[in-house]
């Protein structure tokens, strides 16, 4: 008797974990799932309310992603996207690197506040920045070009890239630094040639940041770019695509997805030392 | 730190300093200096010419401005859109990030355990995450669509929704408010689910067992012990989701815009709804300046939560 109410207790308890991950899971995937849906759905079945809206009432069809792909200026966005990305990425490493060494190992006692100071600089928003920034972008003539996001999204990825390498530094041994410049290397040249190679997770986990967070920027593309050729993909789509009354949806969907997997993929491996940077200090 | 400090105090005695490239300091200040002059020039100045705009009638079209004191200010404490975006913002980000807190704690200890298929959960439950925001809201603008909102026609089917009734969710006050409070859940919901779960496992283990071994219940060990142990690492996620909500414009900008008659309308919202759109720099300026207490609370209560926890 004792055997069998222990024995419902834990199926019981093993049912309501799976209910409830499942709840969650549902919660949080279902937009995807109905992007996916949606994007392989024919107009009419998409627009006829009688159908049940859950299943293909007519077979899939590839119609939406051609008008996305031939009809739009989609695949320009995302080209945009990438170059800018493919910039900044650039820009990041250059500042970002050389700046979390020098906190990890050379720069004493005021290095942690400093430390800290750039890493709160990561919590300003572009809203409080995109007015000005508007006025400044004007006045140096990059208006509606993608150089004006190249010179401003460091502005955000610097901080907290600059903040992750320094973590990824203090985890290499000193000695081997020791053992370079006893070797007759400069502490500058131990550091190009010994350091850096040694943190090749830390660089690609820079890369990878610096890409999803460009790929995910709203604000000041919203506000800096006007022409529809110049736009990056996250505002592309939500400004030129959703416009009047006509919405394309399947289209629409698609070109949610298509970005939206890859990226959240790349960003899931990765998403664990994002989580560790953003709670050094709170953690020990 | 200190065996820093006797290592660069060594150094020198060892090898004279050869080259700048050798010493230390200078090394560290020519490697940290092109990072923070950028930071400097792209965060601190636009902030300074932030607040020199909200005293001045700075406009995107014309070239001078003149300094106007406190006017724009006045202006903005007399407009009841201001009232409303404030109250609407804070209705906002206080209630999504309860609701947040409260799911997310529920969601971590649900993924604490080890079962199979947990990567797979994992990365369902962190797409809305890392997806880009702007674009995953368009999936819930479809979701909402106001004909085809699969929300009414699955509550229709289940006969829930009677034959008059069709809740248009982005159209009406209430339900938008709602609607965009969902959002918000959804979007910040993993990212605190993964904080928490790293305070989780940072609990030594003995501390469970040895609550076990006393006899404690569920609850009690969920309140006596998880709870309060978690406590700074959940404070942070908190934290980290004020400002993202408070400060967020993305989702009200793809959902409604501000509507239906500016109810969803937020501060950051209207910031760029009159200092973009509208033209006016100056009003636009002081009204996003109004996100900065906010900021200014937040950063030092995560700055004490880090000096405590180092402390003890």
């Amino acid at each position: 008797m004792h055997m069998t109410t222990t024995r419902w207790k834990r199926w019981g308890a093993r049912g309501g974990h799976f209910g409830l991950l499942a709840a969650f899971v549902a919660f949080c995937a279902f937009p995807f799932y109905w992007m996916l849906i949606t994007t392989f759905k024919g107009t009419l079945d998409l627009i006829n309310t009688a159908n049940n809206p859950f299943i293909f009432n007519s077979p899939p069809t590839l119609d939406n992603l051609r008008v996305l792909f031939f009809d739009t200026q989609y695949a320009r966005w995302m080209l945009n996207t990438l170059e800018v990305g493919v910039a900044v990425v650039l820009i990041t490493l250059l500042l970002a690197v050389p700046a979390g060494y020098s906190l990890a190992r050379l720069s004493g006692r005021w290095g942690r506040h400093l430390a800290i100071g750039i890493f709160l600089t990561y919590l300003i928003p572009p809203t409080i920045l995109f007015i000005p920034f508007s006025r400044i972008i004007g006045s140096l003539g990059l208006q509606d070009s993608l150089w004006s996001l190249v010179l401003v999204y460091p502005s955000f990825t610097v901080p907290f890239c600059t903040w992750l390498m320094m973590g990824f530094f203090k985890a290499v041994p000193r000695d081997i630094e020791e053992a370079a410049m006893m070797d007759g290397l400069s502490r500058f040249g131990a550091f190009l040639k010994v350091v850096v190679p040694l943190s090749s997770a830390g660089i690609l986990t820079v890369v990878i940041f610096t890409l999803t967070l460009v790929m995910q920027e709203f604000v000041y593309a919203l506000t800096f770019i006007t022409s529809s050729s110049q736009y990056t993909v996250s505002v592309g789509v939500p400004t030129f695509l959703v416009r009047g009354d006509v919405y394309f949806w399947g289209s629409l969907m698609g070109a949610c997805l298509i970005v939206s997997v890859p990226i959240a993929v790349l960003y899931n491996l990765f998403v664990d030392r994002f989580v560790a940077g953003f709670t050094v200090g709170a953690v020990k | 730190m200190s065996a820093h400090a006797s290592a660069a105090a060594a150094a020198p005695a060892h090898r004279p300093a050869r080259h700048w490239l050798d010493d230390d300091q200078w090394l560290g200040r020519m490697m940290l200096a092109p990072a923070v002059i950028y930071i400097a020039l792209l965060v601190g100045f636009p902030f300074l010419l932030s607040i020199y705009y909200s005293l001045s009638d700075a406009t995107v079209g014309s070239r001078t401005l003149h300094f106007v004191g406190m006017e724009n200010f006045r202006r903005i404490l007399e407009s009841d859109t201001f009232w409303r975006s404030l109250r609407n913002a804070l209705v906002f980000t206080l209630l999504s990030q309860l609701l947040v807190v409260v799911l997310a704690k529920i969601l971590a200890m649900a993924l604490y355990s080890d079962f199979r298929g947990k990567w797979l959960v994992r990365l369902l439950i962190l797409l809305p995450w890392v997806a880009p925001i702007s674009l995953g809201t368009i999936g819930w603008l479809w979701i909402f669509d106001p004909v085809y909102s699969i929300i009414n026609w699955t509550l229709r089917a289940l006969g829930l929704l009677g034959p008059n009734a069709w809740p248009i969710w982005l159209g009406q006050p209430n339900l938008a408010m709602a609607s965009v409070i969902l959002v918000d859940v959804w979007r910040l919901l993993p990212l605190a689910t993964v904080i928490i779960l790293a305070g989780l496992s940072g609990i030594p283990q003995d501390i469970h067992e040895a609550a076990a071994m006393d006899g404690a219940g569920f609850w009690r060990h969920l309140f006596r012990i998880n709870i309060p142990l978690v406590m700074p690492i959940m404070l942070v996620a908190l934290l980290f989701g004020i400002v993202f909500t408070f400060t967020d414009m993305i989702i009200i900008y793809v959902l409604t815009r501000g509507g239906p008659y500016d109810t969803t309308q937020v501060l950051a919202s209207l910031a760029f709804f009159t200092g973009i759109q509208g033209g006016d720099l100056a009003e636009g300026a002081a009204i996003s300046l109004f996100l900065f207490p906010v900021l200014v609370a937040v950063v030092v209560l995560l700055l004490t939560i880090a000096r405590r926890t180092e402390v003890t």
